[in-house]
């Protein structure tokens, strides 16, 4: 493990550098770019869950006054399968089709059809005009029956992938995947309690407050420049190429600030359209979502079914341990069930598992990844019957997981074994917490719960370049959703020596910037850090090397300290130091403007580990539950900007609680969501929610010079068992499945 | 459909646009005023990232419809800093780091202005209740009920 290090700028917590343009309303979000002659998009979309599309007809609409496009599935060139880019984004030949349905509507929303007119409201009239002939069938709806081998298929092609043999016929289960370890027999058989149960979570939405918009302009020659709110405005360019059959270097795309995203803005909805509307008119052409659009049509996470067993000795040792999870994917393959399999058990040192997963296709919208894609669902369920054990044996379940913990050196279910982890530190500062330690209010319940992800590295670029007076601008390449051009500004500030406030920190396009991955998976601070790290480090092997030539040494008789160039140490000379400043004002006479570049494909990105407890009141009358205090307590292996590292763990903790006691999407009997608005789809608001608490354990990663590790994502997991756990202990009746609604548990209260 | 004629008085100054009949006064401010610091996050009601302050009142201004606005005042987020430096509400939303993403942002600044106006010294719950009607997905809302508070403290230190 790294020595702890006094740092000057890593750790602080300074006002971050686009924070005036977010308090004056000056930032610009997806919806913010207007172009001189520009028209409007709107998509028509499907009234059916489930449907043949036999034609679509768009003249009649196009015949209207002010339509200048109109464009459906027959528009669009058929694509090659193929994976692009990050986090969940899935089979671009599927992407397509979800960005504009061909053959079949999937789900009752799904884009069939886009026109684009010189005024909102003569676009949506427009739609109107198009004809579309359909041929309903019946949807698939629930995630169990959808595997049955008799069930309505969403796609006649779809045949199970990784099983042992090509299956010969096809289903909706687009694909099986199993991990497994030892001996599941034996080790139940060594257990002396063993806790059952099947657990039930309803699709859910990331929820960010802005809709998905973007403006797109072809030029005359072919070339588009695309505005939009994406967290990886580099993949959005590689999926519109794909998906239009368009050279890459033909399309630019300039990332907004970026409302909100969670994952669920690491796919493209409205971008290859808006190009190709855009392309046919000759004008620009924006499009921008409502809120009931956004819940339709736009990345959920999976519904989820987790079945799972675990096998236990009295003193608390997990002997084995089985899952089996089924995952809604919406109309598309790629629900992120590998993931929930690689996670179930991944904070435990389990020797006897077996985890089987199941990605399956319905009649709900293609999902999107979600803040750790597939583990809230999965570890909810494994937390909860951990939970029971501890009840069954009578130990503090924090013990319980000490007994079972991961460490440095444990093989994690999912192969490697793992680096320094911070799992144990989080249990013991969580067992001190005056939070905890303190007891649990009078009518209250207190639940815990462990939360993990795996957080990845990927591909990121940076450039540094110094200014004529010694200031410094950072470029980089990923969309900043919470902070993070604060914390590249931290890290160059630190690397080079020059205070925080000398640092810029810019947001490039496609095209003035180097390749980055999404922001997404947890990785900008870490990768795209590193990368900030490496292009300072290129910055001062420069430096130093200009500081030699005017001293008249050899590059290594010179060491950068504290901003400047000075003699290393046993260097007879007599010369000042050079500051950053000092070399960039000659450096006309040392060779030029000085640039310092990096790029990677980061590896070693550090699994992040959680303990989160918190104390519920449920009210018996109403079913009402109140959130009295909750506790986040997390491994960031390096804080860079402390206050943004809490606000990942207390939003963290909000969508948790909210996808716990609330959030959920409610279909009727046709396929249809009865509560696509944010009145009915009810998000935490402020007066549902006590102050969060937050302690950030810091455990380096050994892979990053400062140690970081994401932090982004961890925080969504434990808030779903803590909330079970939490219910259980005040009511004594245990609720399986989420949400926890009222009436859901008033239900539970009156069976009991 | 032909335009209506509206005349009002935004941050201060005089503004006379064109609206239609049916337009929302969120629609007008952003399309024909120019004032796109107001967002749109659910065009019902729900999320309050359309917050302005019409005539000493907070609403959505997704739920108003421009003509409604003939002849009144109206409050937006480009109206709150005062002279060249940022209002006491925006410092503590920065220095509190009570905005990740930032696109409620303005609305929940429009809509603690409206509370620190009429009630300057408010408890924790009267924030939390009074902020209800604004959504942030990103924050959990603690840095932001810890901005409020400290806004709340500077403004009365500085009365």
């Amino acid at each position: 493990m790294a020595e702890a290090v006094d740092y000057r700028y890593v750790g602080t917590s300074p006002v971050r550098p686009d924070g005036v343009d977010k308090v004056t309303g000056r930032a610009q979000f997806g919806a913010d770019q207007n172009l001189p002659n520009m028209l409007h998009g709107s998509v028509l979309r499907s009234p059916h869950a489930h449907a043949r599309i036999k034609s679509v007809d768009v003249s009649k609409a196009l015949a209207m006054d002010g339509v200048h496009a109109a464009v459906s599935g027959a528009d669009f060139p058929s694509v090659q399968s193929g994976e692009v880019g990050g986090e969940g984004g899935g089979d671009v030949a599927d992407i397509a089709k979800n960005v504009m349905a061909r053959d079949k509507a999937l789900y009752h929303g799904h884009a069939v059809a886009a026109v684009a007119a010189t005024s909102v409201e003569i676009a949506e009239r427009a739609l109107d005009a198009i004809e579309v002939e359909y041929e309903p069938l019946p949807p698939v709806l629930d995630v169990v029956e959808a595997m049955a081998p008799d069930a309505t298929l969403l796609d006649d092609n779809c045949f199970t992938k990784n099983l042992p043999e090509k299956p010969d016929k096809p289903s909706n289960i687009a694909s099986v995947m199993v991990l497994a370890r030892g001996d599941l027999d034996a080790g139940f058989e060594q257990a002396d309690v063993v806790v059952e149960g099947e657990y039930r979570i309803p699709m859910a939405h990331q929820g960010y407050i802005e809709p998905h918009a973007c403006t797109a302009t072809v030029n005359e020659e072919g070339k588009a420049t695309v505005w939009c709110c994406t967290q990886g405005h580099f993949e959005f360019r590689a999926m519109t190429s794909k998906i239009l059959n368009w050279k890459i270097g033909d399309l630019k795309f300039i990332a907004s600030e970026i409302g909100g995203g969670f994952g669920g803005k690491t796919v493209v909805y409205l971008e290859p359209v808006a190009v190709l509307l855009s392309k046919h008119a000759g004008r620009p052409v924006k499009m921008v979502m409502s809120r009931e659009e956004v819940f339709r049509a736009t990345g959920p996470t999976s519904g989820s079914v987790c079945r799972v067993k675990i096998g236990a000795q009295n003193d608390g040792k997990i002997t084995a341990a089985k899952a089996w999870l089924a995952y809604e994917a919406g109309a598309f393959a790629g629900a992120p069930v590998m993931p929930g399999a690689m996670s179930i058990f991944a904070p435990y040192e389990i020797e006897n598992f077996l985890v089987e997963g199941h990605d399956v296709l319905v009649n709900k919208p293609k999902v999107a990844a979600y803040r750790a894609p597939g583990a809230p669902q999965a570890m909810h369920a494994f937390e909860v019957a951990l939970d029971d054990i501890a009840r069954q044996i009578g130990m503090d379940p924090l013990d319980l997981r000490m007994v079972n913990a991961a460490d440095e050196g444990t093989q994690a279910p999912y192969g490697p074994k793992f680096p320094a982890i911070g799992f144990k530190a989080c249990i013991e500062a969580a067992k001190k917490h005056p939070n905890y330690t303190k007891p649990v209010p009078e009518g209250a319940g207190r639940g815990v719960a462990a939360g993990f992800w795996f957080n990845i590295g990927m591909q990121s670029s940076a450039e540094v370049r110094i200014n004529e007076d010694g200031t410094v601008i950072v470029m980089e390449g990923n969309p900043d959703i919470g902070g993070s051009r604060a914390s590249m500004g931290l890290m160059a500030a630190e690397t080079l020596g020059v205070p925080y406030e000398q640092v810029k920190t810019y947001i490039g396009d496609t095209e003035s910037t180097g390749f980055c991955n999404v922001t997404g998976g947890s990785r900008t601070t870490f990768a795209t850090g590193l990368a900030v790290v490496q292009a300072c480090e290129d910055i001062i092997a420069q430096c130093k090397s200009r500081a030699a030539a005017t001293w008249g040494m050899d590059d290594d008789q010179v060491e950068w300290q504290d901003g400047q160039a000075v003699p290393a140490p046993g260097v007879n000379a007599d010369v000042s130091p050079l500051s950053l400043a000092d070399i960039a004002a000659s450096a006309p006479k040392t060779g030029g403007p000085i640039l310092g570049r990096a790029s990677l494909n980061a590896q070693g990105a550090g699994a992040s580990f959680s303990v989160n407890f918190g104390d519920l009141k449920v009210d018996p009358e109403t079913g009402a539950v109140e959130v009295l205090s909750f506790t986040g307590i997390q491994d960031a292996g390096k804080a860079i900007h402390p206050a943004f590292v809490e606000g990942q763990m207390q939003g963290g903790a909000a969508q948790g609680l909210g996808w716990a006691l609330n959030e959920e999407y409610i279909y009727d009997a046709d396929g249809v969501m009865e509560n696509a608005g944010f009145l009915d789809y009810r998000v935490p608001v402020a007066s549902d929610l006590p102050m969060i608490d937050t302690q950030i354990v810091e455990v380096p990663n050994p892979s990053h010079p400062y140690g970081v590790r994401g932090v982004g994502e961890t925080p969504i997991v434990a808030p779903l068992a803590v909330a079970s756990n939490a219910v259980r202990d005040a009511t004594g009746v245990r609720i399986n499945d989420l949400p926890l609604s009222p009436p859901r548990i008033l239900a539970a209260l009156s069976n009991d | 459909m032909s335009k209506m004629h509206i005349r009002t008085t935004i941050n201060g100054d005089q503004v006379d646009f064109l609206g239609s009949p049916q337009q929302s006064l969120l629609d007008a401010l952003r399309d024909e005023v120019g004032k796109l610091g107001t967002k749109e996050g659910c065009g019902t009601g729900d999320c309050g990232a359309c917050s302005v302050i019409v005539d000493g009142r907070l609403v959505c201004s997704c739920l108003m419809l421009a003509a409604e606005a003939e002849g009144a005042e109206i409050t937006t987020i480009e109206g709150i800093a005062e002279g060249d430096g940022l209002h006491p509400i925006q410092e503590k939303f920065l220095e509190h780091a009570a905005l990740q993403c930032g696109v409620c942002t303005p609305g929940f600044i429009v809509a603690t202005k409206a509370l620190l106006d009429r009630n300057p010294d408010p408890d924790e719950r009267t924030i939390r209740y009074w902020l209800a009607g604004n959504l942030c997905r990103c924050t959990g809302y603690d840095k932001i009920v810890r901005a409020v508070q400290d806004a709340a403290q500077e403004l009365a230190h500085e009365a």
